[in-house]
């Protein structure tokens, strides 16, 4: 959930009213929004970085508001208000219109070449004519950037947005994809020109462009955006040029947007221009650009689309579980920048869909903000009819009451991790990594995350370790599940149930592990015999100590193994005394 | 036990005195080690309220070994000028006295004798008085009389700096009558035995009393983890409601299933390597319900179902990728769409069990943990009902604030819809984390605590039955 940081008198200024904390809290609750916290940028960083540091900042209030993933029209003040303001209904929400440059003269037009098919495909364009910034407007026009950057354009890499000062290049355009050799210019912040490869190697120590730079590193070629004189706009996803930056004197911006994906940058221009048109001395109009793609298509953006979407007030009631009449809800609706109205037939509601609700893409959205407007607390709790019969999944019915039975066999439960390294499933045990049938993960962050366990002893083995200081004997058990890799199952994988214990004293305890034997056993009621019962035979198993070990079987079938363990897995696991082990399947008992 | 005669012989000499006396006084009148007195203290007591004796420690000068030799046979000064005849002694025949050497340079100090260097046949020690008082040895006499108060502290120190007297802290009860004093003793039993009960002696017999303030022997049994504890209530609790249990044994999963099927974009963050453990072996899932999947990449790619969808380039091989599931969502697809797959009836299932997340580790997070989950399918369900429902829910667990550590939602419909389920059918689910309500319960900061192997085993050893609703 994206966090917004807006000051507070700038939001009540711009809100037309003061709020107490609570009053604007309870405002955000209505609103489907939460405040967060109060606090200033010298709070700030007195806690991150201590008192010294923060001398001389701002003590301006600060109000951080958390606001839902996809609501990408509220990432900023401008937002914010205009929102609240339809909400209380002090505000009717502004229709966003594209228009033709006012001389009447040929739109801005970017050029996009076949180059950019291989690393960023899609662009799209617009202006913003005669728009006024203060200090205030200026910097949150660049926050909005960096909000969208980090949220809807998935830090960069689905898009990345330029915004350039009209008045210092000249159109058309073009965007098309270099060797990062061939590429140089001045970029943004820095005083001399490099080359594209040159940046790259620049930026991998700056703390905020580094992140970016992956995106682009490893390809042949580099997006870039000239203007007709050869001046370089941006080179995205990673810096602008300093020549058409923008400043507190911009009047007229050209705002590009290139990504991976084109829907998303649709939706980041039309949120860029949506709230900031405010600002242009004819607000809410957007100047159009044109964008022509190598195959010769020309789309001409901010696409700025409304939608109309026609629903019933007895679907809204029915789904949220409210009983108003067609008129309250649209009126609901229109509170949330849905405008809308009863259509006359029956109680059919047309509501429109505004370019800054692009989160709503289902009836299911417009259902939920008239639940919102409604508020959530006014909504009547009640027991849905549903009636069924619980059943219990057989293999953790049987697994309670194991547990429970284990425990009053004098048997601690542990409870362990699924993830684990592979020494500690092969080579701690003794045994070949390949002949684990184990999943392993292609991405883990420590080697306490290379594999899914595929057996549960090294997580007890593990226990005792760290409780070394515990009186003894320690009999410790777990039934949980392990994970081997399975062709049958469509993942190639599936669980196993299993149950281990193991005893730890100053002699190995054999009788006392093969005594649980015969006692899970009995619980399971399993005779002992050789056909329909259960019996075990010596075995060799790497893990266990030579002639220490048998295998068990049940009703002619292997199900696990007993015995002492090896020196060397004791060891291993940092123990020092003997130590017997029993480790069963216990799915063939459902 | 003490000896009995012994308990009693104390007893009569307390039944003589006002007051109290201390244990050292009775050894000392009884003529017994100190030592057997204490147990016969300790014996009384344990007989109830015929005593009480209350310890107490007080310093006391005692006589050394040497000391009392002194106090015996004289000071090495004395015993060298007694040993000395009128006509005067060799003085190499008296430097081979035991006490000759220290003797000696005393007796000379105190001039008690003299030494005639030029005697005919070497150097001979004459006495210069006729008698002697021996005041060392009545010093020491005084002190082995218990009358050392009678000594000056000076004197003291000095025959202490002489080794002869030293100073020790004597530890003593200070015993007086009890409210059941009595100076016959009735011997008490300890436990009921089968012969008491056998021949009816219990009737007859004194028991003596137990210490109820002990602990009792710890007992000889197993336990299980409080985390399981937690998993068995909420079980319960669903079960109590009427909730299957879902199969959420396959920690495996694919994309398409943890992701893809629940309409979440093949972009989104929570499908990036930070947030999400990929698997290499085996990489790829084989088999998808093929018409299905085909319906789940439209309404991603186009929409339908009544949705505008994503507009991307949906991919078979990034649904494909295999990975441990981030939330056990995942199964509640697999069985939404297996429920849609025959004629539709009303359901509520759960499920608690393990999920994966990659990210960073912390006091409360760990990179698995357990996701309670919940989820009802029925015709026409309401906001109202899962509120209903949710509240239903959080009473059981006692705790109505609980609704903080979870999340809560409606299925969309393009989730739902691809999978074939009726039109009017509506999902609502909830889930939240096991882990954190048990460590609310429990009262654990520290996730490591609670779950995987550097727990603290004593911890799950004393850890109480869990009532969530209490």
């Amino acid at each position: 959930m994206p966090t917004v940081s807006v000051k507070r008198d700038l939001l009540f200024e711009a809100l037309g009213q003061k709020y107490t904390d609570e009053e604007f809290d309870e405002l955000c609750f209505e609103f489907g929004l939460e405040l967060d916290e109060i606090t200033s940028e010298k709070e700030i960083l007195i806690r991150e970085q201590g008192g010294e540091k923060a001398e001389g900042a701002s003590d301006v209030v600060l109000y951080k508001i958390d606001v839902p993933a996809n609501r990408y029209d509220l990432l900023c003040l401008e937002g914010l208000v205009r929102g609240l303001q339809v909400f209380k209904e002090k505000l009717e929400a502004p229709r966003y219109k594209r228009v033709s440059p006012a001389d009447g003269g040929e739109p801005q037009r970017l050029v996009i070449t076949e180059e950019t098919a291989s690393v960023r495909p899609h662009a799209v364009a617009a202006v913003l004519r005669n728009i006024t910034f203060t200090q205030e407007r200026y910097e949150s026009f660049i926050e909005l950037q960096e909000k969208l950057h980090q949220n809807i354009c998935r830090k960069r890499t689905l898009v990345a947005i330029g915004t350039h000062d009209l008045d210092t290049i000249s159109g058309p355009f073009t965007y098309t994809a270099k060797p990062p050799g061939e590429i140089r210019f001045k970029p943004l912040s820095q005083s001399r020109e490099y080359t594209a490869a040159e940046l790259m190697s620049l930026y991998k120590t700056d703390s905020h462009l580094r992140h970016y730079l992956h995106i682009i590193e490893n390809e042949p070629l580099y997006p870039i955006i000239y203007d007709s004189n050869g001046i370089v706009l941006s080179m995205p996803p990673i810096i602008n040029g300093d020549h058409s930056k923008i400043s507190l004197n911009t009047k007229n911006i050209f705002i590009e947007c290139t990504a991976t994906d084109l829907t998303k940058a649709k939706i980041t221009l039309d949120m860029v221009v949506t709230m900031f048109s405010v600002y242009c001395d004819e607000p809410f109009t957007v100047e159009e650009a044109e964008v022509v793609y190598p195959d010769g298509r020309l789309s001409v953006y901010p696409e700025l689309a409304y939608r109309t979407e026609t629903l019933s007030g007895d679907f809204i009631n029915k789904r949220v579980g409210i009983n108003e009449s067609a008129e309250s809800i649209a009126q609901l609706l229109t509170r949330m920048c849905l405008r809308s109205e009863v259509s006359g037939e029956g109680d059919l509601i047309q509501v429109e869909i505004p370019p800054t609700r692009a989160d709503v893409i289902h009836a299911c959205d417009i259902m939920e903000d008239a639940a919102i407007a409604y508020g959530f607390n006014n909504i009547v709790r009640s027991t849905p009819r549903t009636y069924t019969v619980a059943n219990q999944l057989p293999v953790n019915k049987l697994t309670e009451l194991l547990r429970q039975d284990l425990t009053a066999a004098g048997f601690t439960e542990a409870l362990t991790f699924a993830l684990c390294s592979e020494e500690d499933i092969a080579d701690k045990l003794r045994k070949n990594i390949t002949e684990t049938r184990a999943v392993h993960i292609s991405n883990p962050k420590t080697a306490d995350f290379q594999v899914a366990r595929t057996s549960l002893l090294p997580g007890l083995l593990k226990t005792i370790a760290a409780n070394r200081k515990m009186p003894l004997p320690l009999k410790l058990f777990e039934i949980s599940d392990v994970v081997l890799k399975d062709e049958t199952k469509d993942v190639g994988a599936r669980n196993n149930r299993r149950l281990c214990a193991v005893y730890y004293n100053k002699s190995p305890g054999f009788e006392v592990i093969h005594g649980l034997l015969d006692r899970v056993m009995q619980l399971l009621d399993v005779k002992p015999g050789r056909n329909q019962g259960y019996h075990i035979q010596a075995a060799e198993d790497s893990t266990f100590f030579p002639g220490r070990c048998a295998e068990i079987f049940s009703c002619g079938k292997s199900i696990g193994h007993l015995g002492v363990l090896h020196p060397d897995v004791i060891s291993r696991f940092e123990l020092t005394m003997p130590c017997s082990a029993i480790d069963i399947d216990i799915e063939p008992f459902l | 036990m003490a000896d009995t005669g012994l308990l009693e012989a104390l007893l009569r000499l307390l039944e003589k005195v006002d007051g109290g006396i201390d244990s050292q006084d009775v050894a000392a009148d009884l003529g017994v080690d100190h030592q057997l007195i204490v147990g016969a203290v300790k014996s009384l007591q344990a007989l109830g309220e015929v005593i009480s004796a209350e310890q107490k420690s007080s310093k006391r000068w005692e006589l050394t070994g040497e000391g009392r030799e002194i106090a015996e046979q004289g000071s090495h000064e004395a015993r060298v000028f007694n040993a000395i005849p009128d006509e005067g002694l060799p003085q190499n025949e008296l430097m081979k006295m035991p006490s000759g050497k220290v003797g000696f340079s005393k007796a000379m100090s105190n001039k008690w004798i003299r030494l005639d260097k030029a005697h005919e046949g070497g150097p001979r020690v004459f006495k210069t008085v006729e008698t002697i008082e021996d005041t060392v040895r009545d010093k020491l006499q005084l002190v082995q009389k218990g009358l050392s108060a009678k000594l000056e502290d000076k004197e003291k120190n000095e025959l202490k700096k002489r080794k002869l007297l030293s100073e020790v802290t004597v530890k003593s009860y200070w015993i007086t009558k009890g409210s059941s004093f009595s100076t016959t003793i009735t011997k008490q039993e300890t436990e009921l035995t089968p012969e008491m009960i056998a021949s009816g002696s219990w009737k007859e017999k004194k028991f003596k009393p137990y210490n109820f303030e002990a602990m009792g022997v710890a007992a000889d049994c197993g336990h299980l983890h409080p985390l399981m504890k937690v998993r068995t209530q909420f079980r319960q609790i669903f079960l109590e409601m009427g909730f299957t249990e879902m199969p959420t044994n396959n920690f495996i999963e694919s994309s398409f299933w943890n992701f893809d099927s629940l309409f979440q974009p093949q972009q989104h963050p929570a499908r990036d390597q930070h947030d999400t453990f990929f698997i290499s072996d085996p990489a790829l899932a084989h088999e998808f319900p093929q018409d299905y999947l085909e319906r789940v990449k439209q309404v991603h790619s186009e929409g339908g179902y009544g949705s505008q969808g994503y507009k991307y380039d949906w991919k078979i091989e990034e649904a494909q990728k295999n990975l441990l599931r981030t939330h056990t969502t995942a199964v509640s697809a697999r069985m939404l769409y297996k429920l849609a797959q025959q004629k539709f009836t009303p359901v509520k299932y759960f499920s608690i069990d393990r999920v994966f997340r990659n990210e960073t580790l912390d006091a409360t997070h760990l990179a698995e943990f357990h996701q309670i989950e919940g989820v009802v399918a029925d015709y026409g369900l309401t906001l109202g009902n899962l509120m209903g429902i949710l509240h239903q829910f959080f009473t059981k667990l006692g705790l109505k604030k609980w609704v903080e550590v979870g999340n809560s939602g409606v299925f969309r419909p393009e989730m739902l819809l691809p999978m074939g389920l009726p039109e009017g059918v509506s999902v609502i689910a909830w889930g939240l984390s096991l882990e954190r309500p048990t460590m609310i319960k429990y009262g654990i900061n520290n996730i490591r605590e609670l779950v995987g192997h550097k727990v603290n085993l004593q911890m799950v050893y004393d850890s109480p039955i869990c009532r969530l609703d209490s």
